[in-house]
């Protein structure tokens, strides 16, 4: 592994972000309109619910981690797909580049822009809706651990999807979070689900940070196996989906996708 | 002379058609070697599995002796290429683009690298230009650039001059030339224009079908077939392959 390689992945991004208002703006804009948005939800909710139970914490800090979640899965995708509508695959992979180099790029631009968007969320939910972390105590490091986790598998495999179906295929991952959210319980108990629905929940990571979320909302505790148990299964999650990638990759190299990729399926 | 690259048997097959068929060949140190041929005749797939962004179904490539199916990192260290169908990404300028691949091929002394190279390819102008506002022969000499940032022992070029007027074209041939007679790197160049073909190469195979039908020296070669220039030989070649001994 060349950190060199792997830092000019990184190094591009910043180029094209630099450049480009177009860019930035969205790695904070809708998160802050999200959690602008329920935050006047929540604050609505505590003026109508029984006293006692805040919202806040429970909504607004949930609404919070699902976005970081998903920043850090687009940030993945977005520098991917960038390669992907500047038609550079040959120059990139015509280069001494080790996939794990590539892949070790994608996730830590995804880092960086995922910061910036979530510092951006956690000064609003604080200062204009009194969110503070203190309520979940240190139970937060781990949600948010859990849910970087599951962000980097699930980015990984929507490259990997839009590798494989070529550039037209990107309206494949945008969906992927939407699709996720019912199962994993983001806005209401699991046990709200129906048994099937339940039954999926199991395997989805961020549901045993959103069920430790509202056990510790509720005046409980989260439950350490649990949130252990959803962290082994996001990093064997990004296993999974890098083996994928990877299968992927070869396959491309094959049938010779990846010099052709603008002709999008070779079949 | 050392082997710069050395294929042995490589073969390449898309579902019933076959691309690149048993092809050997090398490219030595202070040569330039012409991959000619019609369109289709495998030029670009045999480049592609040299780059390794294609997989071969058999025969094997080492570069400097080192196998690309086992070493590929380390062999396409020493490679580079420029191609006129892939220009470089157009929403960085050419600064960063350099900066990036030289980060890429682990350029040493790299800021200095990227102003010599701008320099000699008369790129200072735009260093702060974004590629895809360039003309495409800027965008073409932008490539080059690249193509010799990490002073590949192996260049590949993929048609280099298509889209240059013809007193760049002479200026980039001429850099090229020197490049490849500085005794350590040797040059695969494709082209259509025999033209320059006959001026820059030290040797020729002509490609048809996935097949090399001849090779030799590009100011020999027509006469030792019955051709005036290499361009008839070139259209021969196209139409005419069973004629010069395929088959």
């Amino acid at each position: 592994m060349s950190f060199q390689r792997t830092f000019a992945i990184v190094l591009r991004q910043f180029y094209l972000i630099r450049g480009s208002l177009s860019r930035v703006f969205p790695i904070f804009a809708w998160i802050a309109v999200d959690m602008i948005l329920w935050g006047f939800l929540t604050r609505y909710l505590n003026t109508i619910a029984s006293p006692g139970f805040n919202f806040v914490p429970a909504l607004l800090g949930a609404v919070l981690l699902w976005d970081f979640f998903i920043r850090i899965m687009q940030g993945i995708t977005m520098a991917f797909l960038e390669d992907v509508w500047s038609r550079n695959f040959l120059n990139i992979f015509a280069a001494p580049l080790l996939l794990s180099e590539y892949v070790g790029g994608l996730i830590l631009s995804s880092i960086a822009t995922s910061l910036v968007g979530l510092g951006v969320m956690i000064v609003i939910a604080t200062t204009c809706f009194k969110l503070s972390f203190f309520v979940y105590g240190l139970a937060v490091l781990p949600f948010l651990f859990v849910l970087f986790l599951f962000g980097i598998a699930l980015g990984i495999f929507g490259s990997a999807l839009v590798l494989r179906f070529g550039p037209a295929s990107e309206w494949f991952i945008w969906p992927l979070p939407a699709l996720i959210s019912p199962f994993a319980g983001v806005l209401y108990p699991v046990s709200t689900l129906p048994h099937w629905m339940q039954f999926v929940s199991r395997f989805l990571p961020p549901s045993y940070v959103f069920e430790g979320l509202r056990a510790i909302v509720s005046g409980g505790t989260a439950s350490g196996m649990g949130l252990a148990g959803g962290g082994c299964l996001a990093a064997g999650y990004i296993l999974l989906a890098y083996v994928f990638f990877t299968k992927v990759y070869k396959n491309a190299l094959r049938t010779g996708l990846i010099a052709r990729y603008s002709a999008e399926n070779l079949g | 002379m050392k082997e710069m690259l050395s294929i042995k048997g490589l073969r390449k097959v898309y579902g019933d058609t076959v691309a690149v068929e048993d092809i050997s060949f090398e490219v030595r140190t202070d040569e330039i070697v012409g991959l000619l041929g019609p369109n289709g005749a495998g030029k670009t797939t045999t480049l592609n599995m040299v780059l390794g962004v294609l997989e071969p179904d058999a025969g094997t490539i080492q570069i400097e002796g080192l196998d690309i199916a086992k070493s590929r990192s380390q062999a396409i260290a020493r490679t580079n290429f420029a191609a006129a169908y892939t220009p470089l990404p157009g929403n960085l300028t050419v600064s960063e683009n350099l900066r990036v691949f030289g980060l890429l091929y682990e350029v040493k002394n790299l800021s200095m690298r990227i102003d010599e190279l701008l320099k000699q390819f008369d790129l200072e102008v735009f260093r702060n230009k974004k590629c895809g506002v360039l003309s495409s022969g800027e965008q073409t000499r932008v490539s080059l650039a690249k193509a010799m940032l990490n002073d590949p022992h192996l260049l590949l070029l993929d048609e280099p001059t298509a889209s240059l007027d013809p007193a760049i074209a002479r200026e980039i041939r001429t850099g090229i030339r020197q490049f490849a007679k500085k005794g350590t790197s040797g040059v695969l160049w494709t082209s259509h224009n025999m033209y320059e073909v006959e001026a820059i190469c030290d040797r020729v195979l002509f490609l048809s079908h996935g097949k090399i039908l001849l090779e030799g020296d590009p100011k020999r070669l027509p006469a030792e077939h019955g051709k005036k220039t290499l361009e008839e030989l070139f259209i021969a070649v196209a139409r005419e392959p069973l004629t010069l001994g395929m088959g």
